[in-house]
């Protein structure tokens, strides 16, 4: 056993460019450059990926699931957010 | 998000009894076909049954490597020998997929290594066979990840999000497995007389044992009925055999080999192909421990991890090193 666990880390792959990066997965390793290397053998072994980010994963700012109703709740009541709030009269084109 | 530190702070908050409402209305989620993540609130035994399942399924991958180590040296050829290398390849990082998602259900990486090196903890009893000829290599390709797929193309959906991502990215790398291990058949097959009497004494012995992957009988099977109402099984141990034997034993036909099974026949009527009895004594043996090589398993792994020490601990010396220097 090692004597100290390895920190996770996060690992986000663009898959081409043009593509924004997708959380992969995870993996533990001693420091950054080991986990960059890690992230490659472990998630881009058949050309998956473009660019890889690794990020610790105690370093994730997240909101918490059980507050999720009154975390996104103010946005709840605004439809007049989406365009299919407004009603258009027949006739009206291309808006 | 699989995020081991928030997940314990998560635990912190449901300890206690679960009561009655907060088990409806889990249920009621996953009858919804609603992805459970993992920092959701989540019945106690869902999470242990998830912690075992997926803790066994990373444990197979990485003892799984050993039977087909054994022929990486002795491959018949490069090309064979480079994509032996890359399926163990993938096996390792099977394991590692899986051992991420066991994570984020908060029991640590370390902690589940430890349970493998202890033998506290069980992997799939078909890996304590041996590989004797590089037939064997053909048949594992084919049976065992071909019965791998079964039972995990059904996971993918599983309702724990975690497991099923991973699954889908399993899966993807399966296909590969099985049509190298047909592949490999085939040849065997299409060559000399002795060639093909290695294909089929590789079939006669990997054929039962791999039915005995999918579990026992499903009016044996313990944890069944309430894996299936959490929607983390998806089919019964006996309907995934039955899909097995139905596609293989064409297979089998197709390469010209006999399936060892003297009641194999097919059923007109429901279109399935009835099949021998399982030896179940000897499913219980290898479970227990008393397979042909479960101590070799167990021990080689070991040792690797004890080989390994030194390098795990250079490694955590220069990140401690590297670590100050940037402080300083």
């Amino acid at each position: 056993m090692s004597k100290q666990e390895w920190p996770l880390y996060e690992v986000f792959i663009r898959s081409k460019a043009g593509l924004s990066h997708r959380h992969a997965g995870s993996l533990h390793a001693a420091d950054d450059q080991m986990a960059l290397s890690n992230a490659r053998d472990t998630y881009t072994r058949r050309s998956e990926g473009v660019s890889l980010w690794v990020v610790r994963s105690d370093r994730i700012v997240a909101s918490d699931p059980t507050e999720t109703s009154a975390f996104f709740e103010p946005a709840e009541d605004k439809i007049y957010r989406h365009p299919t709030f407004y009603e258009i009269p027949e006739g009206v084109e291309n808006l | 998000m699989y995020t081991q530190g928030l997940d314990q702070a998560g635990n912190d908050k449901q300890s206690g009894v679960e009561t009655a409402e907060q088990l409806a209305a889990f249920q009621k989620r996953v009858d919804a076909e609603e992805k459970i993540e993992a920092k959701d609130w989540m019945p106690e035994a869902y999470r242990r049954t998830l912690i075992r399942q997926i803790s066994q399924h990373a444990h197979s991958e990485i003892i799984g490597m050993q039977p087909e180590g054994n022929w990486l040296t002795r491959a018949p050829s490069l090309k064979r020998k480079a994509i032996l290398l890359a399926k163990v390849q993938d096996e390792a990082g099977h394991g590692l997929y899986l051992y991420s998602a066991a994570e984020t259900l908060g029991v640590s990486r370390d902690q589940m290594v430890a349970d493998l090196l202890s033998g506290k903890a069980k992997y799939s009893s078909i890996f304590n066979y041996p590989t004797l000829t590089w037939a064997d290599i053909g048949a594992i390709g084919w049976l065992v990840d071909g019965a791998a797929i079964m039972n995990q193309i059904p996971l993918c959906r599983c309702s724990y999000g975690p497991y099923a991502r991973a699954m889908v990215r399993v899966c993807k790398e399966e296909s590969f497995h099985q049509r190298q291990g047909f592949d490999i058949m085939l040849t065997l097959c299409r060559g000399t007389a002795a060639q093909k009497a290695m294909a089929q004494d590789a079939l006669n012995r990997w054929w039962w044992p791999s039915l005995m992957m999918f579990g026992p009988n499903d009016t044996e099977s313990k944890h069944s009925a309430q894996s299936m109402a959490w929607k983390i099984k998806r089919f019964s141990n006996d309907e995934l055999r039955q899909k097995f034997v139905d596609v293989t034993v064409q297979q089998a036909e197709f390469l010209g080999i006999r399936v060892p099974d003297d009641e194999l026949s097919f059923d007109p009527e429901s279109g399935h192909y009835t099949f021998g009895e399982i030896d179940w004594q000897e499913f219980i043996d290898v479970v227990a421990g008393n397979g042909p090589c479960n101590k070799q398993r167990l021990e080689k792994r070991q040792y690797a991890h004890n080989e390994g020490e030194w390098v795990r601990a250079a490694a955590q010396a220069y990140a401690s090193k590297q670590a100050a220097r940037a402080a300083a």
